[in-house]
């Protein structure tokens, strides 16, 4: 709805102002009315209504600031289902466009697409509040000033600007799966926009393996949702899982979007992702998967995307394919890579494989390592539990 | 429609290496965009090498104060300018991306609306 709003307003802030007005109403009209047969649609129609009455008010001055540099506007139609997709594909090219840093990107994708607060997106990146609001500001202000444009890219370009908005909606799902500060394990609010946007992807490109394989690999690891948080609310890791948790039709779909991705020929970043997820849920026990077939396709991975946290994800694989004195080798490769000190995941790693070679006292540092650089009390407490089972 | 100053940042030393057949092969690339892109331009030019620039401070006193050289000495320094009016700013860098630019880049930057 805020997307829809926006075409008319062109102005972030004043966008908002309208949809909360505009609920407010709701709230009021429909408690006398009763709620109407497309709430959606009488929701995104009075919001615009509004948003055109307020626009009308504003004064030169103020319109020659516009925010979102858009030709031609309908005014007063009902929108239906499709217009509004339209909106959020046109927000997200916005949001994503090549001008603005990555980091801004996702932060203007969470603020914008999925209604996270200033507050929220600082803490999902773990900066201040001040800071966050800031860097929106200015992101905000460039998309006006430098006329950054309210449209989906035109087909031959659309391939060029699709990746960057891949990764954005990559991270907004690792963001609501694995949220990284706070109580609850995950954001499932996050993770469902993530799956529509993901999903109106598609549609519009549907002959792209990568934009394929973003849909199946946020299936693939939702599909695990159920059985990620124990009785006690404590964190399972992969090995512990409970698989018959496992949500079948999303691997279903997932498993079946990886292999038409694979068939389309040379693999990108998000089809070996999705493969290696695709690896994982075909397995019906930890036991038998088969982590050569990971171990490779990580090779692959890596040389697409040298990423240290690919390696490290290599790592493991390896140290379950070859053991883990051959894991831990890889692991401390890694050790003096300035990306990963403060990466819990790396500690949390080597713990692992001290642990499985029995140096148990190694294996306690390790996790306390790890335990002190995550922000997420439920994977703390996961790996407390791991320090005391040691003892 | 707005307007954008695009400049064309080089690497000074990287030039001098060259020979004029290359010259004439990126006179030749300005030529062309200028063809293609006429009728979004609206000014361009290219500069005399750094060392012909001056540069001019106010003191601590007060005083405008003309020094030699560039204003900053950085790696790549402009080379040269166009004036591209274009409607948005995926516009403006598509004209942009036909301007040669060896040993550099290219910054695209808008020019304030003062209408």
């Amino acid at each position: 709805m805020l997307a829809a709003t926006l075409r008319i307003t062109r102005d972030f802030d004043v966008a908002e102002e309208c949809v909360q007005d505009t609920f407010a109403r709701a709230l009021a009209t429909w408690g006398e009315q009763g709620i109407p047969k497309n709430p959606g649609a009488w929701l995104t129609t009075v919001a615009r209504r509004r948003a055109i009455d307020v626009g009308r008010r504003r004064d030169v001055a103020i319109r020659s600031q516009q925010f979102l540099v858009v030709d031609g506007s309908e005014v007063g139609r009902v929108l239906n289902e499709g217009e509004f997709e339209d909106d959020r594909l046109r927000l997200i090219f916005t949001c994503c466009h090549p001008s603005l840093a990555t980091d801004t990107q996702v932060a203007l994708a969470l603020r914008m697409l999925c209604g996270l607060s200033t507050t929220e997106v600082a803490k999902a990146f773990l900066v201040k509040e001040s800071a966050m609001a800031a860097r929106l500001t200015r992101a905000k202000k460039k998309i006006a000033i430098a006329r950054i444009p309210y449209r989906v890219p035109e087909r031959a370009e659309l391939r060029e600007r699709i990746d960057a908005v891949l990764l954005v909606v990559h991270l907004l799902f690792t963001t609501g799966h694995t949220s990284p500060v706070g109580e609850n394990l995950s954001q499932a609010d996050l993770v469902e926009r993530a799956i529509d946007l993901a999903r109106m992807l598609r549609a519009l490109l549907p002959d792209d393996a990568e934009v394929a394989s973003l849909l199946a690999l946020i299936l693939l690891t939702d599909s695990r949702r159920g059985a990620r948080v124990g009785s006690t609310g404590e964190f399972l890791a992969l090995a512990d899982q409970d698989r018959s948790k496992w949500h079948g039709e999303s691997i279903d779909e997932g498993l079946a979007l990886v292999g038409e991705s694979i068939r389309r020929g040379r693999p990108g970043r998000f089809t070996l992702m999705a493969a290696i997820a695709a690896v994982h849920s075909s397995a019906s026990h930890w036991d038998e998967t088969d982590w050569g077939e990971i171990v490779g396709l990580y090779d692959l991975l890596l040389e697409a995307w040298p990423s240290p946290v690919v390696a490290l994800n290599r790592a493991v694989a390896v140290s379950f394919a070859f053991g883990p004195f051959a894991g831990l080798a890889a692991i401390n490769d890694l050790s003096t890579d300035p990306q990963l000190s403060t990466y819990p995941y790396l500690a949390a790693a080597r713990g692992d494989c001290l642990e499985r070679l029995e140096r148990f006292a190694e294996a306690r540092d390790a996790f306390e390592e790890a335990t002190m650089l995550t922000e997420n009390l439920v994977e703390r407490e996961f790996l407390r539990r791991r320090i005391t089972q040691l003892s | 429609m707005a307007q954008y100053l695009v400049l064309i940042y080089s690497n000074e030393k990287s030039w001098a290496d060259t020979d004029e057949a290359f010259s004439n092969k990126i006179m030749e690339g300005h030529n062309k965009f200028g063809e293609r892109h006429g009728v979004s331009l609206r000014g361009g030019n290219a500069l005399e090498p750094t060392m012909t620039a001056t540069s001019i401070r106010t003191d601590a006193s007060g005083k405008s104060v003309a020094t030699d050289g560039p204003f900053a000495e950085t790696k790549e320094a402009i080379g040269g300018y166009y004036v591209v009016e274009a409607d948005d700013l995926d516009a403006a860098i598509a004209i942009a991306k036909d301007i040669p630019a060896p040993f550099g880049g290219i910054e695209v930057r808008p020019i304030r609306d003062m209408s």
